[in-house]
């Protein structure tokens, strides 16, 4: 492709009208607020994924008199555990005596075993991934009441539902915020590059009356605006990842993952591996944005000359 | 080379400009193109370095029908026509080397020929001492001379001139003038547009004369 000066050169004085100044700030701004959604998208999927999969029990199975013969004849609390062993999705535990003990200590002290009670056979309940479990408890109690009348099952799920809701929709509402601060940085380059035809629109008119192409001088501008949102990003960025460091560090007792790399010496391991994968790709994607978007807008602004 | 067949031109929902132009220039001819100010040369030479496109009639320039070209052609045929404007149309933020380099870069022609070229071009215009200047550290006749250097430089097919020696002094509108010839004598076809009778009486050659945008004579040798 020919050009209007050797490369590298300042052909239509573009250095003036596209400021390094004004666009590479504004740029700054959106690629920090994008690193920030893009950190809310992935600690509320994260969230999710920790309150669905790992926050306990879908269900509790409570037996009473659990060494008492069932309707089958052999003790109630293990014929309620043939059931729950043959069922398909769950992986159910018979929570051992010290475990109960400790459950029940708040209400009855650290001697439960001197009280001579004859308490329940509590069993945790815990889905298994991909098993669809919607109707569990529902379609669970009938046969647990037939092989142990009397037996509680209780659905602790119902929270996990809600929470899990809620960081479906943190998790919508940060990839909204993206979406968002990609089209006001869209609608920024387009501004700033407008606000740059118009500035040199003698010089532009001279040299595309001298034969110069649209490619010529759309990518002119496309590769300035380029260069600026990229550095633009890249400080945005450089000024997002400290701040990420150190919410991540407050936040990480929320998140067992997340402690334990806290604790470690390295301080960059507190940032899930995934958001370091994924940080480096907003000034490409800032950069590509720049560039299709001084294109179009050049080539929009050209399609008006005869 | 070129020809217009009732071609017309306004500006928006302005009035006609250019009424039914009807005249054609073959290759390597020379036309002066009079007419008071305000009687459509600077439009018929905007049609002409297909700065805007006629909205009546058929015009074609150098094998090319402009009033239906697609946009995408026009660019290499610009590159065949040299222009020197009235008021320069200078790059300001360019040297005047880089301002006459403009066409042959844009030809795609290598550097280091650009270089000899440019260098050659500024010597014949007497401007080798100023060529990093920048147009607003030029007089007004140095401007036009680069002007005139870019607009020759690339050997166009058609080069056209408004007022081409208005800020030039005798001897280089002399010189100009002799270029223009020159260029003639080597196929190229020249249209100038000036008001200066003394110029056109020196160099007596066929006349466009516009009349509040129409043509009303096609003298020749004289000034009408």
């Amino acid at each position: 492709m020919p050009s209007l000066r050797p490369r590298g050169s300042d052909d239509l004085g573009l250095r003036r009208a596209l400021s390094d100044r004004l666009l590479p700030l504004l740029v700054a701004s959106m690629v920090f607020l994008a690193a920030m959604a893009l950190a809310g998208v992935i600690a509320a999927a994260s969230l999710a994924q920790h309150w669905q999969g790992g926050a306990g029990a879908l269900l509790t199975v409570q037996v009473p008199q659990p060494a008492a013969p069932g309707p089958s004849g052999v003790a109630r609390a293990e014929a309620v555990a043939a059931l729950l062993e043959h069922t398909r999705g769950i992986a159910a535990r018979r929570l051992a005596a010290d475990e109960l003990a400790a459950v029940l200590k708040p209400w009855l002290g650290t001697d439960v075993g001197a009280l001579s009670l004859d308490l329940p056979a509590v069993f945790e309940v815990r889905q298994l991934p991909g098993a669809d479990t919607q109707h569990l408890a529902a379609s669970l109690a009938p046969k647990l009441a037939q092989a142990a009348p009397d037996t509680l099952v209780e659905r602790n799920s119902v929270w996990f539902d809600r929470l899990g809701v809620l960081a479906r929709s943190l998790q919508a509402s940060a990839a909204l915020a993206l979406l968002v601060v990609a089209l006001v940085a869209t609608a920024l380059v387009a501004v700033a590059t407008r606000a740059g035809l118009a500035a040199r629109r003698d010089a532009i008119e001279i040299v595309y009356g001298l034969g110069a192409t649209d490619r010529m001088i759309a990518g002119r501008f496309a590769r300035r605006v380029t260069l600026l949102v990229f550095g633009g990003a890249m400080l945005g960025l450089l000024l997002a990842v400290p701040l990420l460091l150190g919410l991540a560090t407050i936040t990480a007792p929320f998140s067992p993952s997340l402690q334990q790399a806290s604790q470690s010496a390295d301080i960059f391991r507190t940032l899930p591996p995934l958001l370091w994968e994924l940080l480096p790709v907003l000034p490409l994607t800032a950069a590509v944005i720049g560039w299709l978007t001084a294109q179009a807008t050049v080539r929009a602004w050209l399609a008006g000359l005869p | 080379m070129v020809r217009l067949d009732g071609v017309g031109l306004r500006y928006g929902s302005g009035p006609d400009v250019l009424q039914d132009l009807n005249f054609s220039l073959p290759q390597g001819s020379f036309r002066w193109l009079l007419g008071a100010s305000g009687a459509g040369k600077t439009s018929l030479l905007r049609l002409l370095t297909l700065a805007v496109r006629p909205t009546a009639g058929q015009l074609r320039v150098l094998g090319v029908e402009v009033h239906t070209a697609r946009r995408r052609d026009l660019p290499r045929l610009r590159r065949q026509i040299g222009m020197v404007f009235q008021d320069f149309r200078l790059l300001s933020h360019l040297s005047a080397f880089d301002n006459v380099a403009l066409p042959l870069r844009l030809a795609g022609r290598p550097e280091g020929q650009v270089r000899v070229d440019v260098g050659e071009m500024l010597r014949w215009v007497g401007l080798s001492k100023r060529e990093m200047a920048r147009p607003a550290e030029l007089s007004g006749g140095e401007q036009q001379r680069v002007a005139i250097a870019r607009a020759v430089i690339g050997r166009p097919a058609l080069l056209l001139a408004d007022e081409p020696t208005g800020n030039l002094d005798d001897k280089q509108a002399a010189r100009l003038m002799q270029l223009l010839a020159e260029l003639n004598r080597l196929g190229t076809t020249v249209v100038v547009a000036t008001h200066n009778a003394s110029l056109v009486r020196r160099h007596p050659a066929r006349a466009l004369h516009l009349d509040d945008g129409r043509l009303r004579e096609y003298a020749e040798g004289m000034y009408a």
